[in-house]
């Protein structure tokens, strides 16, 4: 079996194998704890919303730390949209989404997508610096939070490097020169997707469950979050 | 244990009640080997590794926003008290004994055992930097309550006799005698005695059946005695059967603050307990910030069921009598800046009722920049002000509240929490600061039109 059959092949459904199991596993790892229930006297009922309220409403500092937060939060929304727009608005990679689930939508121009991969690559290079040079930041780092960074930053490094080996039909799924970049760049993304549940990359599930405690407990007291 | 309090003896004498400084870094009760220490600790830690705790754990990307929220963070722009890094040894006990990975982590010891270094250094992150002001907490993306998880974690730490002294010897007091500052049930009845005989005011005690139970800090009681007049005041003006109990009267929890929960089941049982036997309707809770939060929001989940009556910070049944028209109030012809006691608003829900009574009683309310929920903490909460080696970071904290205030340009500066009044008086001396802090309850006695 050639990189490039792996890579699409065995190699994807490993990964995505991987990713599922360690996401429920990472879940499930939450949900085995134990939960007290709360008999206080609830000042409102509405935890569901105070929940979702929550999860929503974090997106966005509180206007008293926007000041001292909004190089982090410019940046973090930076790369944060950046790889979105990538992933989901690259023509590739909507055909290979396509060729696994059948949803579709419409691309956005190539030039688009460039620039913002670049952007994206810069974005991500400051928070690295960031991250190694401002004493909180590199108070709290460990391994997972430059393991996380370099697994992120790999599928867009090798995904510039693949994009002059594409398919006819754009497809890396049907990449016929060049395969092996495209294979580099399948297994970056997977290599992505196995590290995902593993570390902090899982903040992409657990932001919901976390914001949402928080915004339920404190919905029962009437308090803002 | 109780050799501590020969010791460290309390100095009753002092502006503010503490025990004599002690010269080590960090603190320890009682004799035993560190191994049985760190045991301690984790098993404790392991107790409190419940579903909130383990979301929260998993959840923390290291972002390190926390820090800008944190006052001795922005004070002193020392890393170490960023917020989250004051958990690091919980932390790293859940990750290793009960996270998702922890079977790697223990099999490959890619985390180390906590060892008593590490809970001897964070000794000082989870007691004298740490208000528990939860002002972190609405700054985290991920919307971690770092501010429960620091209480959770000095439970660990009281479990292995690691407690700063002087909050130890507090709460060690408040268990034993019923009061952290000596107001015994004694001292209380000869201090309600001349309070009421100075004032000419009925001051109602051990009442077998009342309607309303009222429940005092000690600071009240030994700092700040006109507030239990101004109570009194009040609630005969409204015509209340209200009584407060020598067998209950206490609202400050130090076993909460010092991570004991044994011992703040205790101290909340007694209150409750009284409010029972006086078949209360309601309790009202005393200018004490933490002391709302222990028995509105904890005090039923130490009961272990419902609590059979409502409870209410004083701040919030004045705004009720207030808007009910049952208050009216003089005007007062000064503006205010309210200072919101962390547990009462931000952690408490509370953040309207003071300034429901501010507004009847007709103050302009200058607002600080950071205000109602977000507002940054005195510094002295969540037990800090009792802990002497914290003063000069606590000192430091307060230099915000003092630019703040000063820039709000207020006639006043007014709050509804004792501990933060305490905190204030003593960063007034300190600073020598022209602006002392005032009693939302004694601005309102004195300004009742009767």
């Amino acid at each position: 079996m050639d990189l490039i059959t792996f890579a699409r092949g065995t190699g994807l459904e490993a990964a995505f194998t991987i990713f599922i199991i360690g996401i429920a596993w990472r879940l499930f790892a939450i949900f085995r704890h134990p939960v007290k229930k709360d008999l206080s006297l609830p000042r409102t009922t509405h935890t569901l919303s105070g929940a979702i309220r929550t999860i929503f409403s974090r997106m966005i500092p509180h206007r008293e730390f926007r000041a001292s937060t909004r190089f982090s939060v410019i940046n973090g929304y930076t790369f944060h949209l950046g790889l979105a727009i990538i992933v989901f608005g690259f023509l590739p990679h909507i055909v290979f989404i396509t060729q696994i689930t059948g949803l579709s939508w419409p691309a956005l121009p190539n030039g688009v997508i460039y620039l913002v991969a670049a952007i994206t690559i810069i974005s991500l290079l400051v928070a690295l610096m960031v991250r190694m040079n401002n004493p909180v930041l590199a108070l709290l780092s460990n391994f997972d939070d430059y393991f996380s960074w370099f697994v992120t930053m790999l599928p867009l490094a090798t995904g510039m490097a693949a994009l002059g080996a594409l398919g006819q039909n754009g497809s890396a799924l049907d990449a016929t020169q060049n395969g092996v970049v495209v294979a580099i760049h399948l297994l970056s993304f997977e290599l992505l997707l196995i590290w995902l549940p593993f570390g902090k990359l899982a903040h992409a599930v657990l932001v919901f469950v976390s914001r949402g405690t928080t915004g339920s407990q404190f919905a029962r007291k009437g308090a803002r979050t | 244990m109780s050799d501590i309090d020969t010791l460290h003896p309390l100095e009753l004498d002092t502006p503010r009640l503490s025990v004599e400084n002690p010269q080590t870094r960090y603190d320890k009760q009682g004799e035993r080997p560190d191994e049985e220490r760190v045991t301690a600790a984790m098993q404790r830690f392991a107790k409190d590794f419940g579903r909130t705790a383990a979301t929260y754990m998993e959840s923390c990307i290291h972002c390190g926003q926390c820090a800008q929220a944190c006052h001795f963070y922005t004070s002193t722009q020392n890393p170490k008290y960023t917020p989250i890094w004051k958990l690091e040894p919980f932390k790293q006990a859940y990750k290793r004994e009960s996270g998702a990975f922890s079977f790697i982590y223990k099999a490959l010891n890619l985390k180390h055992k906590v060892t008593i270094e590490e809970l001897e250094e964070w000794q000082t992150l989870l007691y004298d930097s740490c208000t528990m002001c939860g002002r972190c907490s609405l700054i985290c993306p991920m919307g971690i309550d770092i501010a429960t998880l620091v209480g959770q974690a000095r439970h660990g730490m009281f479990a292995a006799g690691l407690v700063p002294h002087e909050l130890w010897a507090v709460a060690e007091r408040a268990e034993r005698e019923g009061s952290p500052l000596g107001a015994t049930a004694k001292v209380l009845k000869e201090r309600i005695d001349w309070l009421a005989d100075e004032n000419e005011i009925e001051i109602p005690m051990d009442k077998s059946q009342a309607d309303v139970l009222i429940a005092l800090s000690s600071i009240e009681i030994m700092k700040y005695p006109q507030s239990i007049v101004s109570t009194a005041k009040v609630l005969n003006h409204l015509g209340l059967s209200w009584t407060l109990r020598s067998d209950g009267y206490e609202a400050t929890n130090f076993g909460l603050l010092s991570g004991n929960s044994e011992w703040q089941k205790d101290l909340s049982m007694k209150l409750i307990q009284a409010a029972i036997d006086c078949s209360a309707k309601l309790v009202i809770m005393p200018e004490c910030g933490h002391a709302y939060g222990a028995l509105r929001w904890q005090g039923a989940n130490m009961y272990g069921k419902p609590l059979p009556f409502q409870v209410l910070h004083i701040s919030e049944f004045l705004a009720e009598k207030v808007q009910s028209g049952e208050i009216k109030l003089k005007a007062l012809g000064k503006s205010i800046t309210f200072h919101d006691p962390c547990q009462i608003s931000r952690r408490g829900g509370a953040t309207q009722a003071p300034r429901d009574v501010i507004h009847a009683l007709g103050a302009d309310l200058k607002e600080t920049q950071d205000t109602g929920d977000l507002n940054w903490c005195c510094g002295g909460g969540g037990g800090v002000v009792t802990i002497h080696r914290a003063d000069p970071l606590r000192h430091k904290a307060f230099e915000i509240k003092m630019q703040q205030i000063d820039a709000a340009g207020a006639d006043i500066a007014v709050t509804s929490c004792s501990n933060c009044r305490q905190t204030f008086d003593d960063g007034q001396a300190h600073f020598q600061w022209d602006k002392t802090m005032h009693s939302l309850l004694e601005l309102v006695a004195d300004n009742l039109i009767e």
